[in-house]
This record gives C-alpha cells, structure tokens and sequence, in this order.
C-alpha cells in the first residue's frame, strides 16, 4: 500500500506553519494569562494541534504513522516553548515584584534589650575563675559580723592599735556583749571557714565590706576578696606562685614584675604586701611595664594564733591568706579613674564601664577578650 | 614617721650611700618608703670657694670682679653681692651646675665685657632661704674645694617611712638606723647616752600610786630637775630639722623633747617647775576631773586614765599630753623633765576616748624601750645643759623597770617549713644579732632566742621566721606554683553562688543595668520598705543610716537621680543583701530590678509602651526561668509588701508558703517623694529561697516524648465580670482535661462596645492533644463543654456570642 504522498505533502506543510505561527505567538505572550490563553488554544482539548491528531484515524497506516509522529514533535516542541516561556513570564515578574519590595535597610534595627553587668561583678567572676582553676571554690559570710570573727580570732584583740586602722561601723545590736560591727574586711570568713570543718582549706571569699570613710579614694562600702589554703605543706613559697600567677592571669599579661615586701598584718607572720610593676606617666598608669610599682593585695602565712583561735594545731597545719580590693583591681584593669563613681548607679556609666549579659569570663576563653 | 637624711647618718656609720638605696633597703626590710621629699636640693655639686682677690669691675659701678680658689684653681667672677670681701669663704657654682632656684643650668655669662666663669650664690639661689641681699658667707674653716653641703646646714632630703604597728621601736630615727644596719647599710652609732653627776640636789618627790594589781600603768617613772636654764628658740640647726619633718619649732626645752621622741623612739615631758605645787603622784584620774592640756581644750577624765598630779591635781595624760597650767615657756628657769613608762593598752583606750593623737600617744601604745628610760634622759639633760645652760639635779626614780622579755626555742627548720628556704644554725644567730636578738644554740636544731627589749612584736617561733625572712629577702624565695588537686574538677562555686549568677546574667538580658548600692539607706525611706530601725551606731551620715530591708529603696534613688540627668528609658537591678535583723545572718540574698519611663528607646519601628507592672512580672520570672524554677508551677497571689500600689502588686508563691518573688507598681507615694513624673515598677526574686537543686549525678530530666496525632486548637471569648481575675479563669481551664489539654494561652482582652459595664471580654486559646489517638470531633466538643462548664463554674464566665 503506497503513500498519499499528496495529502502527506500538504500536511507536512501545515504542521511547519502551525508550528511557526504558534511560536512566534508564544514568543510575544506578554504576560501568563495570555499564555495559559494560548495554551488551551494550542494544546488543550479543543486545541488545534489536538484537532489535528483527531484527523489521523481517518488515514493509512504509513501516513497515519508518519503524521502521528509529525504531530507529536509539534506538540511538545509548543509545549516546551510554552515551558520555557512561562518560566521567562515568572522571572520577570518576580523581578518586577522584588523591585517593588525594596525597602530601606539603613533604617535603625528594632530595639533589643542592652542590659550590662557592673564591673565589680564582671571582675569578680574574673577572680573566680582564675583561683578556681587553682582548685579553689567560694565561700561566704554575712555583713554583719561578730566581733570574734572579725577581730579576737584574727589575732585583734580589743585596744589592739592594728584596730584603729579599720574604721569600724557599728550596728545599734550586741553579741555575747560586744557590739557588733559591719565586717570591716573579708577575713572573717577564713575564720568561719575554719570554724566550720577540718583542714586542708582552699578558698576565696568576695564580698561587701564595710570602713566609716568617705573621701576621693574611700567609699563607705567597697569589695575585697579573701584567700586562705591550708593543708600540711603550703608556705611562702606557695603564696608567692600563687599570687604572681593570679596577678599575671587577671591583668592578662605574663610579664609583669612583682615584688613582694615585709609588712604587718595582725593575722599573718609572716606577713607581706605585693607590689606589681607599672609605670606612671603624665597621670597615665600602666601594669606591667616601667620603673616604679604599685601595692596590689596584702597577704602572709596565717597566724598560728589565729589557727588556735580555731582549733586549728600550728604545728600540724600551715598556709597562707591574702585579701585585696575587688573594685581597685576593676579600677587599674578597666581604666576607671574613680572609686566613688562605682557606686552611683549612673546608666550612662553603666553603659559605658559595664559588660554585655552574655560575656561570661572564663580562663578557657580569656577573661576579657 | 619622717626623718631626714643626714639626721639618718647622725645614726649610722660607715659609707654615704644614694637615698635611693635607702629607699629600696628601707622598703624591702619591711619600712615601706612613703615617699622622698627634696628639702633644700642636692647641694653636692656646689663648691666651697675662697675670695682670694677683689676688685671694680672697670664698666659697672655696683659689679665687681672676684678671684675665687676652688681648690682645683683660680677662676674670675663677676659678683653684684654688697657683703662680698676679701678672704670670704662662700659658696661657688661652677659652670654647669643647676641652679635650684631656677632650674637652669648656669652657663659661662659675659656681664659688661667680662666673663664670669661662674657664680656666688645667695641662699635664695639655692633654695635655702629667702635671703638674697647677698651672698652667704661660711665660716672660717670651711675646706676650700669641698662640696658646699658639708657646711651648709639643709636637712633635705625628707624620708617618709610608713612604719606598721607592730614596729614602734622605729617611729625612732635610731630604730630605722638599727634596721638599715642590720640590712647591710652603715654600721649602728649610739648617741651618748653616758650619766651626767647631780649638780644639785632636788627636794621633789615622785610616787607611783596604783593598786597593786594596776601597777602596770606606770611601772617607772623618772624625774630630773633643772635650774638657772634660758629658754629661748632653739638653734637654727635644731628648727630646721624639727620643720623639716613637719613640727614647729617652739622653744629650746619643748624642741628637745620633740627632737628625742624622734630620735630614740622616746618621748619626754617638761613642767615649768615654778608652777608646780608640790610632789607629783602618778595615779589614775578621779571620775570627772578635768585638765586643761597643752592643746588649749579641757579634758574630762575617768578613773581609767594615767595623770601625773601635783598639790593642785592632774597636770599631765600619761603618755598622752601635759596639762597647760604647768607648761614651759620661754621664761622658764627652772625645769622639771619626766620620762616613764606607760602601759599601752590604757594609753590607747585614753587617747581614743579623749580624741587625742599625739606623737607621746603614737609611740606609747605602741610599746617603749623599757631600757631607754634612763639613757634616753641622760641624753636630754645633755642636750638642755648644752642648749639652754643651768645645772641638773640628780635622777629621781620611782618603780623600776619591767620584767625583760622571756626567751624561747626557736627551731630553725620552721623557717624551712613556713617559707621554704633553708639556713644553717651559724647565719640565723648572726642574722637574729644584727637586730639585737640574744641567742644560744639549743641543740643540733634550735636555738634560745632572747628579743631585745625594744621588739615586743617578737613572742614566738612564727615571728623569728619573718626576722630571718625578711633580713634573708622575701625576694629570694622560690616561688611554687598551686595547682588544683582534684582530677576532676569540683566546682568554684555552690549551687546557690551559680544560680545567683545566672539570676544576675539573666536581669542583664531581659534589658535592666547592673547597679552596686550601699548596703545602707535612710531611715524613713526604709521604714517605707518595712523595716527602718536597722540602725548603724555611727553613720557617715542620715542618709546612709540603717541596714537596707530591701534592694528597692536604693534603686529608686538611683532611678531618681538617672531620671534627673534626663535619662528615659531606665532599668536597673542589684543583687545583694537585705537585711531583717541586726544579728549576723539576719539577711538575704535578694535581687531586685526597677523600670521607670519606656522600655525602649524611641525608634520607628516600636510604638512607645512605658513600663508597667507586667514588665516588673516578666522580668521576675524570667529570672525565675534561667534560675530553672518552671514558672507555670508558681502562683500568683495579689498581695503584696506596702510600697507596691495596692491594686497594682502581687506575690509569686511555690507551694502554699513560699515567696520567691515580689513584684508591682511602686506607690505613688514613693514616686512623688522622689519627684519622679512616672510610674516607676520594680521586682525583687528572692534568691535564697530557691528551690536547692538535687545532688549531683540525680539531676536526670524526664524522657522527651512527642506525641505522633495531630493537635487541634479551638479559642473560646469568655465574658466575664471586671473583678474576676485571669488566673482563675486559666486554672479551671487548665484543671479540666490535664491529659488532654497541652498549652492554654490567655491572647487578648477585650472591653468597650458591645459589653456591658465592668464586663470584660478573655479571649483563650486551648491546644488539644491525645498521646495515643486522633481525637475525634465528638471527643473535642465533649472536652470543650467540660471547658465552658469549668469556666463558668470558677468565674461565671459565658462565651461571648
């Protein structure tokens, strides 16, 4: 059975100008609708290329064959072309779109919650960490002190004259008939400490302390922070590593110079100050550097009158203990030029001496950067 | 305790050496240095010079043209001064030298054609005076070509020492010296201290009158009468150094005692003994007698307190102060000079309760040198007879001296032991000399040790280890690391210290600023915070003057003076104290926050909202929160302490008893008192009463479980009466179908049209879930009637149609 070559001819050229025409109709689809138009036009139930498949049952099988597959590459190469161009429409249309959507981004953020931290507290946990990686924890005592923790069992008796160098506050209350004062240091709660349980001791106590003074360097309140180890074998030499190593670890430099000097404290014998190397230029003081010192933190080996003041046998246990003012270290590593303004709440301050919620110190992470 | 470097010298033989040294020795034997002050300047590289010849200068009528011998040579200058002369020693600068008047250096000058190679000086050029009229002439003998401060008398420089309490034997220049030499500057040289013979014979009598068992107060007591004495100023050499440390110079007699009591650590006393009536007894004073002392103030005086007394009564404090009516003068001729022994104790306990801080006080409560009662008035009898003339009398003594310190074994390994450095038997006695300490081997190991007499501070074994430490140098101890020992690490801190950390952390993120406030505040405001009769004995002032009852008073100062600087947006916390009682232990650790004004800055993409109870709500529990208590398992009840509003405050309650926090709008009160136009609302979390956490390696958290069925949501609108409060409504709700009912969200509140009056309008939000099945619509409507019944029951609540 030979071909209709005739009819085949004819329609192969209907299929090339259908194809053309629907092209070039797809190409200028302005916008989806139009396309989706044209579309059903072209492919749907009613469309003219399935208008044309319909017109195939009638042929012979060659033609019907050769037609068919005509028709079928007519079909999805419209189809593609469709595709391609409604993917085309949506771009453009979501360029158009994003461009109406711009907005000014230099526009301040919304506000968020800028709490700070007071320095005294930041440093505080400054000095926690650093003893704590020594193997020290914290201890703790009230404010308000009797006059055995903080005076007779640190070796100050009454009319001791190391007594007049603290310039003791009162409370309108008596204990076993003295009246009882607000702690005029942190060393008490060596004695409460010691008080509370068997040796070896390793602790730090920071906290409020009290002295009736106000002028440019002393607020009526201030921080100190105590130390005590004890165990079997702890001496001088132990209390010189360890304090070289906190002040080189709290003011983050491993070459400042210190010095430590014979001093009295009721409490130690022997007893020392510590000095740290600084230089003092123009009203300028830097750590670490330079020719002259600066005193930092008293310390000794602990009394052996004040272990017996605890029951504690002198013979039999040793060691030492320091104290030092919290705010004066905040004061020297943050640069902040007056005690008195500590304690004044100001936001403005506050905001600019104080530390973000989040800025936990830690010796892993370096206490300030 | 000042004293002067050639003053130091007059103690101490051997090289000069730089005050710098000085220093650094004083300072690292335990002296700390204060400071130095140049008194005069260095006056070293001025030169003693002679006038070897003179003559007019040929230009200028008032010059004139001095050939000077420095004793290295001749040299021409040109001198205006009018008391210039032939043969005058005086003082030269040589070219190059600074001026201390003005700081330069002096540079060869041509004065009308002449070259002067050099200058004369006046006292004021070189700092020693005011005198500039002319040039300072020096005696005869002074050694041409020597440095002029050999003869010049300038007491320069001034050593500050800061001498600690324990070492009263160095508020004496000699004890300084006796440290210095021991520390290997200069060798010790004594004062002569030799007994002078009576010249005359005194009729005074002196009696110790104490009871026996207070014969403490004044062991010994020693008199010397003087006569045919002229009282006069003092030497020039003698003011200078007395001003140099900064006394005043005010007559021979009283200048002396001052200049002992800071040369042998010893102070003295002198009565004009025309004025005295009678003998003299020491004896404590008599309950409300009164002296009038040498201060010009009138004391009162208590039978606690050591008098010297003549016929007329009490005439000196012991170791305190004399008494006026019987003080020297510069007309007194006739002297009686006293030096005793007091105890310190009482001396402390006197001068404290009169308010009197004398240098006598200062060094008596310290503890004397009981051996330097004699000697040290043999040197003042020595000293008046060559400054004021007249005769002495014999020594008049009464008591006797105390008993010497005790001695004790000391074993040298303590040294080892204590500080960690180890020294043979030999150099520890040699060291322990070289203080005054007598020493004794004591077998292979130890040594007797006798403290000299002057070193009370020295009792026991502890107090040798720190002689020998700080004469072998605190620096030459190794130091020794501390390491942790425990292998895996134990915590710093307590769980209570932790949480309050975090308590602290979490107030800074939810927007508040960290404050530290004094524990103290004022006693009416405090009362208005429950509690004002916390009371200090001695308040620096009003305002700081009991114990705080609570964080907030403080804060709302603070909130006050932030809001007068003209801040807006203001948010503070503290965490600290508060205070119920005055016995140690009567407080708690609280935190407390204060919001006043916006909670944010103004921006244009916030609508402004002030502060208001809610915020002090969430700030609470969002501490609450961090610190790990389940806020949904604590209840609020709406009371509250009084300086809330008190239909704006409530309590959030664990279990039936406990408060673990407070919060509210402050009263408007309180508001107005601090003249603040705004409601500020504060909070205070109550750390203390936190639930503890369980013991380590318990602390296990339930299984996670979701469930796989999905969740429906349904929101209801109750109408309900004004009064009726929310959390009622949301506890019947919750309370309905506890295995069912997942969340309950209270989302809006509605009033106004529609409603009636003082009715308001709850919308609810209640999320539905079954662990083990769908839920059906039945199930659903079955638990939202339930929903509806229990609402309605509780609060009367309707839906809203």
């Amino acid at each position: 059975m030979a071909q209709d070559e005739g009819t085949v001819q004819a329609a192969d050229a209907d299929v090339g100008g259908l194809q053309r025409a629907l092209l070039a109709e797809v190409a200028s689809a302005g916008d989806l609708d139009t396309l989706d138009q044209l579309r059903v036009t072209a492919l749907g139930k009613k469309g003219r290329i399935t208008a044309l498949t319909k017109t195939l049952g009638q042929l012979d099988p060659d033609t019907r064959k050769h037609l068919g597959q005509r028709y079928n590459r007519l079909k999805e190469t419209v189809a593609a072309a469709i595709t391609a161009r409604k993917a085309e429409l949506e771009s453009e249309a979501l360029d158009v779109q994003l461009q109406a959507e711009r907005q000014d981004v230099t526009l301040p953020a919304r506000p968020l919650p800028a709490g700070r931290i007071h320095p005294v507290s930041q440093v505080t946990e400054e000095i926690i960490a650093i003893f704590g990686d020594m193997g020290f924890t914290v201890a703790e005592g009230p404010d308000v002190e009797n006059d055995f923790n903080n005076f007779s069992a640190l070796n100050m008796p009454p009319e001791h004259p190391a007594r007049q160098m603290h310039d003791t506050f009162y409370v309108e209350a008596e204990q076993d008939g003295r009246p009882l004062v607000l702690r005029t240091h942190t060393s008490p709660v060596q004695i409460r400490t010691m008080l509370a349980g068997p040796p070896p001791h390793r602790i730090i106590a920071p906290g409020r302390t009290y002295r009736c003074d106000y002028d440019m360097t002393h607020t009526p309140m201030f921080h100190q922070v105590e130390g005590l180890m004890i165990d079997r074998r702890t001496h001088m030499g132990h209390l010189k590593g360890c304090l070289t190593d906190f002040v080189r670890a709290i003011f983050e430099r491993d070459d400042i110079p210190v010095r430590f000097r014979p001093s009295f404290f009721p409490f130690t014998e022997p007893s020392a100050e510590m000095d740290i190397g600084c230089k003092r230029q123009g009203g300028e003081l830097t750590i670490g550097a330079g020719d002259d010192w600066l005193e930092i933190l008293g310390c000794g080996m602990v009394h052996p009158k004040v272990l017996r003041a605890v029951g504690v046998d002198p013979d039999v246990w040793q060691g030492f203990a320091f104290g030092m003012g919290i705010d004066r270290i905040a004061m020297l590593k943050y640069g902040i030029p007056d005690l008195r303004t500590f304690f004044e709440a100001d936001l403005r301050w506050l905001r600019h001496y104080g530390f973000g919620a989040l800025d936990v110190p830690t010796t892993r992470g370096g206490l300030s950067r | 305790m000042k004293l002067t470097l050639p003053w130091l010298r007059e103690h101490l033989a051997g090289d000069d050496v730089a005050v710098a040294e000085i220093v650094e020795r004083l300072t690292m034997l335990g002296l700390e240095v204060e400071g130095v002050v140049a008194r005069g300047a260095d006056l070293s590289t001025f030169k003693i010079a002679e006038v070897v010849g003179l003559r007019q200068h040929p230009a200028a009528e008032r010059l004139r043209l001095c050939e000077v011998s420095t004793g290295s040579g001749t040299l021409e200058v040109v001198c205006g001064a009018p008391n210039v002369h032939l043969g005058m020693k005086a003082v030269f600068a040589p070219v190059g030298t600074v001026i201390p008047e003005s700081g330069q250096v002096l540079q060869p000058a041509t004065i009308r054609g002449i070259v002067s190679q050099g200058m004369l000086c006046s006292a004021r050029e070189l700092g020693l005076g005011e005198d500039h009229a002319g040039i300072i002439e020096l005696p005869a003998d002074a050694p041409v070509g020597r440095p002029a401060s050999e003869v010049l008398r300038s007491e320069g420089p001034v050593i500050e020492v800061n001498v600690t309490p324990n070492r009263g034997d160095c508020l004496g220049v000699n004890g300084i010296a006796r440290e210095l030499a021991a520390g290997g500057i200069g060798q010790l040289k004594s004062r002569n201290l030799a007994p002078l013979p009576a010249q005359f014979d005194s009729p005074l009598r002196v009696t110790l009158d104490f009871p026996e068992a207070e014969a403490g107060a004044c062991p010994i007591f020693v008199a010397r009468h003087f006569r045919g004495l002229l009282n006069g100023p003092s030497p020039a050499w003698l003011q200078e150094r007395l001003t140099a440390i900064g006394l005043r110079p005010i007559s021979a007699l009283v200048d002396i005692t001052n200049l002992i009591t800071y040369d042998l650590c010893r102070p003295l006393h002198v009565f004009d003994a025309a004025k005295l009536q009678g003998d003299l007894v020491l004896r404590f004073a008599e309950d409300g007698e009164r002296m009038a002392a040498l201060d010009g103030k009138t004391y009162e005086l208590t039978a606690a307190m050591t008098v010297i007394a003549d016929g007329s009564g009490p005439v000196s404090l012991g170791g305190i102060m004399g008494g006026s009516s019987t003080g020297c003068t510069p007309e007194t001729t006739e002297m009686v000079l006293e030096i005793a022994l007091f105890d310190p104790a009482r001396t402390a306990a006197t001068g404290r309760q009169l308010g009197i801080d004398s240098d006598a006080r200062h060094r008596f409560e310290r503890g004397l040198d009981p051996k330097m009662v004699v000697p040290g008035a043999e040197y003042a009898t020595r000293l008046i007879l060559e400054l004021c003339g007249g005769e002495a009398s014999q020594l008049i003594v009464a008591g006797r001296l105390p008993a010497p310190p005790s001695r004790f074994r000391f074993r040298i390994g303590e040294l080892e032991r204590l500080v960690g450095i180890g020294l043979d038997l030999a150099t520890v006695q040699a060291k322990l000399r070289s203080l005054g300490f007598e020493t004794e081997v004591d077998g292979e190991d130890a040594i007797q040790v006798t403290p000299p007499s002057w070193r009370h501070d020295v009792t026991m074994e502890a107090d040798i280890v720190e002689e020998l430490a700080r004469l072998h140098g605190y620096d030459r101890i190794p130091p020794m690391p501390v390491r942790r020992i425990t292998a895996v690490g134990q915590p710093s801190l307590s769980p209570d210290q932790r949480l309050r950390m975090i308590a602290r952390r979490a107030a800074a993120a939810v927007g508040l600023a960290e404050a530290v406030t004094w524990s103290f505040t004022e006693a009416e405001l405090a009362s208005q915070f429950g509690q004002g009769e916390l009371r200090l004995r001695n308040p620096i002032s009003a305002e700081l003057a009991v114990l705080r009852p609570s964080i907030l008073p403080n804060l709302l100062e603070a909130a006050a003076r932030n809001h007068n600087h003209g801040q807006r947006e203001i948010g503070l916390f503290e965490l600290g104290p508060r205070f119920h009682g005055l016995q140690p232990g009567e407080q708690e650790v609280a935190i407390g926050g204060l919001r006043l004004g916006p909670v944010h800055e103004r921006s244009w993409a916030a609508p402004p909202r002030l502060a208001d109870v809610y915020d002090a709500r969430g700030d609470a529990q969002a501490i609450l929160t961090a610190c790990r208590v389940n806020a949904e398992g604590l209840r609020v009840v709406t009371e509250g302490p009084a300086h809330y509003h008190p239909g704006r405050r409530g309590r959030l309650m664990l279990g039936p008893h406990t408060v673990l926090a407070e919060f509210g709008e402050l009263h408007p009160e309180l508001a107005r008192r601090f003249d603040l136009d705004g409601r500020p609302v504060g909070f205070e979390v109550f750390l203390d009463r936190l639930p503890k956490p369980k013991a380590k390696g318990q602390r296990v958290r339930t299984a996670f479980k979701t469930s796989p069925f999905p969740a429906v949501e349904r929101d209801f609108a109750f109408l309900v009466d004004e009064e009726v409060q929310a959390e009622t409504l949301l506890n019947a709700i919750r309370a309905t179908e506890k295995g069912l009912i997942r969340e309950v969200q209270l989302f809006d509140i509605y009033r106004g049209k529609g409603l009636a009056e003082r009715q308001k309008s709850l919308a609810v939000a209640v999320r539905l879930q079954a662990q083990d099945h769908t839920l059906s619509e039945a199930e659903i409507d079955a638990v939202v009637k339930r929903i509806v019944a229990a609402a309605n029951k509780a609060t009367g609540a309707v839906l809203r149609t």
